[in-house]
């Protein structure tokens, strides 16, 4: 092992002594420095065109748009442009907080967010063990095919099984009208509304969402559960004491991680669920930025409450991911 | 899913789970009348949890055959008593969804490809440690994994600057490269024995060359993993298309017309005239499920490589992340 390793060592040492050399020469401004720049690109110039693509891909599609917030702080008008719409400050921001209904938006996101923390987030774990106490692996690997299946069916024909479903002509509306005498309006009702967005949620990936924490479980050593089997240990007790506390740091790293998007709900899924009559429930962050900026055109509006989404977003991984470090975790990056 | 992605790969062990042998079972006939009824209430749970979680398939595949007189009628069953393919009939009778499906078809396919070119060129020039400013670029691509202008700076960008609305490239171009997918070809790209290469390049072969004729050839399991994430990306895809060609319906993918012809239809009384006007009376509620099938048919068609290459995909990113 180490003699494999060796000489890879002294390349990356030889490597960083280059990179130094070269890092030197970059802040130097004298001719030798352009001269060299020139040659390494003249060397490389067949890389230099392999690279173009991808580069002219991020500054179009990622860094533009960055810039492009500046936005956020004017009034724009798509005719102006970014440049020449006219400078507006904080007005945006101090708009949506005079607004009558930002708590509702940021409440929405909030407890739409908690719900699926509380609700969806276990859900994976749970199969996991589960299915980890299944003796046939042949048996098991056919679980998990049809487990994974829904997290590769797009959202839009989940929510389009959803209305057939639970519409008024579908199966579950009538046989829940049967049972209860009266309907429940699960697609138009905001009481219902969250549930419906949590239970898709569990449905489409719950599966998939095993796979990590099956992973974990692999690591496990087995010689613990022959100790705790010589101690007398059921498999609640073995499932108890050794298997949850061998993922449980896996667990309280995509907790943290899953803290750090709070503020995220998705639009793709909530736009297709929300309408008219469950606007209460179904307003959420995200789902303003949409409608504010692509449906009603206020684009300066809906950039501004995006932007500092992004921003608190921002904030809350980066302090998630120090969180994850002070507990010992490897954290995100 | 990306995220969800990221975070998977950057955490997990490098096993497969599929191969994970079983850790803690009773050993054979010492097992306890306990670890009997453990494991019977075990087997039940989940076999019951995965029946749940493809009834809905079953279900609405049995009643995309079914009359609409037995779905309004008969209150649940999985096989219909008197098969019909009237559903089926009527959408490829109309031109839209067949022309829907063919745009999704092209998208993904041309989508891919483009996705393809654009993460391999990139991932291959980041690989090589000696190109000049590679950290700066690498920075800038690992800088947008974190931080992005957000839905609505990135719409003026597509349809005010660009001016790409109501056009293909607003949904082929946006998403050419994912900065995770790259990041993990590249490293692909740096775990390929530099000895190749540097015959290759003896043999007067360009970076290009090289890239063609030696790189390439040797990544064909990534490149169809990395093809099969990107394809499946764009079939299952409709924001984009949604908010960039909200006019060319002739443009429109599959999941778009879904969108209208059963989510927006139902919200308002649910009519499928849409579809087509002059048709008389269609089977509502049997039409709309034998669309469901219709657009995910495909999917399952490749979902056997998807699980073998997906499952495999999230191991490559905690193999080499």
């Amino acid at each position: 092992m180490s003699t494999a390793a060796e000489p890879k060592r002294l390349s990356k040492r030889e490597q960083r002594a280059e990179e130094r050399r070269i890092r030197k020469a970059m802040h130097g401004t004298g001719p030798e420095y352009w001269r060299r720049l020139w040659a390494d690109i003249k060397r490389d110039k067949w890389l230099f065109l392999l690279l173009l693509p991808g580069l002219i891909y991020f500054i179009v599609f990622k860094y533009l748009p960055m810039w492009g917030l500046v936005i956020s702080f004017e009034n724009y008008v798509p005719f102006s442009g970014v440049l020449g719409s006219e400078w507006v400050g904080l007005k945006w921001f101090q708009y949506f907080f005079r607004s009558p209904s930002w708590t509702r938006y940021l409440g929405n996101t909030l407890i739409l967010s908690l719900m699926s923390i509380v609700f969806y987030f276990p859900a994976p774990i749970i199969l996991a063990l589960l299915l980890n106490e299944m003796q046939s692996l042949r048996y098991k690997k056919l679980l998990q095919t049809l487990l994974y299946v829904p997290h590769f069916i797009s959202i839009v024909i989940v929510v389009s099984i959803t209305f057939v479903i639970f519409g008024s002509s579908g199966i579950i509306y009538r046989l829940t009208e049967q049972l209860l005498g009266q309907p429940i309006k699960y697609l138009s009702d905001p009481n219902v509304f969250r549930w419906m967005i949590i239970g898709q949620t569990i449905w489409k990936e719950t599966g998939w969402g095993t796979i990590i924490f099956l992973a974990a479980l692999t690591n496990v050593d087995t010689q613990l559960y022959e100790a705790a089997m010589v101690d007398g240990a059921g498999r609640l007790r073995r499932l108890w004491h050794i298997t949850l506390p061998a993922i449980r740091s896996t667990i309280v790293l995509m907790l943290i991680l899953r803290m750090g998007s709070v503020l995220d709900t998705g639009y793709d899924h909530l736009i297709l669920m929300a309408n008219a009559l469950n606007r209460n429930a179904s307003q959420t962050l995200d789902v303003f930025v949409y409608e504010q900026g692509i449906k009603n055109g206020q684009y300066s509006y809906a950039s501004a409450v995006g932007l500092m989404k992004s921003v608190i977003s921002v904030i809350l991984v980066v302090s998630s991911n120090k969180i994850a470090h002070a507990l010992g975790e490897p954290g995100l990056y | 899913m990306t995220v969800k992605q990221e975070i998977a790969s950057v955490n997990l062990g490098p096993k497969d789970p599929s191969q994970m042998k079983q850790s803690s079972g009773p050993v054979g006939a010492n097992a306890s009348v306990g670890s009997r009824v453990f494991d019977v209430l075990n087997y039940l749970i989940v076999s019951l949890v995965a029946f749940t979680t493809i009834l809905p398939f079953i279900y609405i595949v049995g009643a995309s055959f079914a009359s609409e007189y037995e779905l309004t009628t008969r209150p649940m069953f999985i096989i219909p008593q008197d098969v019909t393919f009237d559903a089926y009939t009527y959408i490829f009778s109309t031109n839209r969804i067949l022309t829907a499906f063919g745009n999704s078809v092209f998208i993904t396919v041309v989508g891919t490809l483009i996705n393809l070119f654009f993460t391999v060129t990139m991932a291959y020039a980041l690989s090589k440690r000696r190109l000049r400013g590679r950290n700066f670029f690498l920075n800038m691509v690992i800088f947008s994994m974190f931080f992005s202008g957000g839905m609505i700076p990135g719409y003026i960008v597509i349809a005010n600057m660009l001016q790409m609305k109501n056009s293909y490239l607003s949904v082929l171009l946006p998403g050419a490269i994912s900065a995770y997918n790259m990041m993990i070809v590249k490293n692909f790209f740096q775990g390929i024995p530099a000895e190749l290469e540097e015959s290759a390049q003896l043999d007067g072969c360009t970076d290009i060359g090289t890239l063609w004729r030696i790189v390439l050839p040797l990544s064909l399991p990534v490149l169809a993993t990395f093809g099969l994430f990107y394809a499946v990306g764009h079939w299952n895809a409709y924001f984009g298309a949604m908010i960039y060609m909200p006019q060319a319906r002739e443009k429109w993918p599959l999941q778009v017309l879904l969108r209208e012809i059963i989510i927006l239809a139902n919200a308002s009384a649910g009519d499928l005239n849409a579809l087509d006007p002059n048709f008389v009376q269609p089977p509502e509620q049997s039409i709309k499920m034998a669309v469901i099938v219709v657009s995910t048919v495909p999917i399952m068609c490749v979902y056997p490589f998807l699980q073998k290459y997906f499952v495999k995909g999230v191991m490559v990113g905690a193999l080499k992340g």
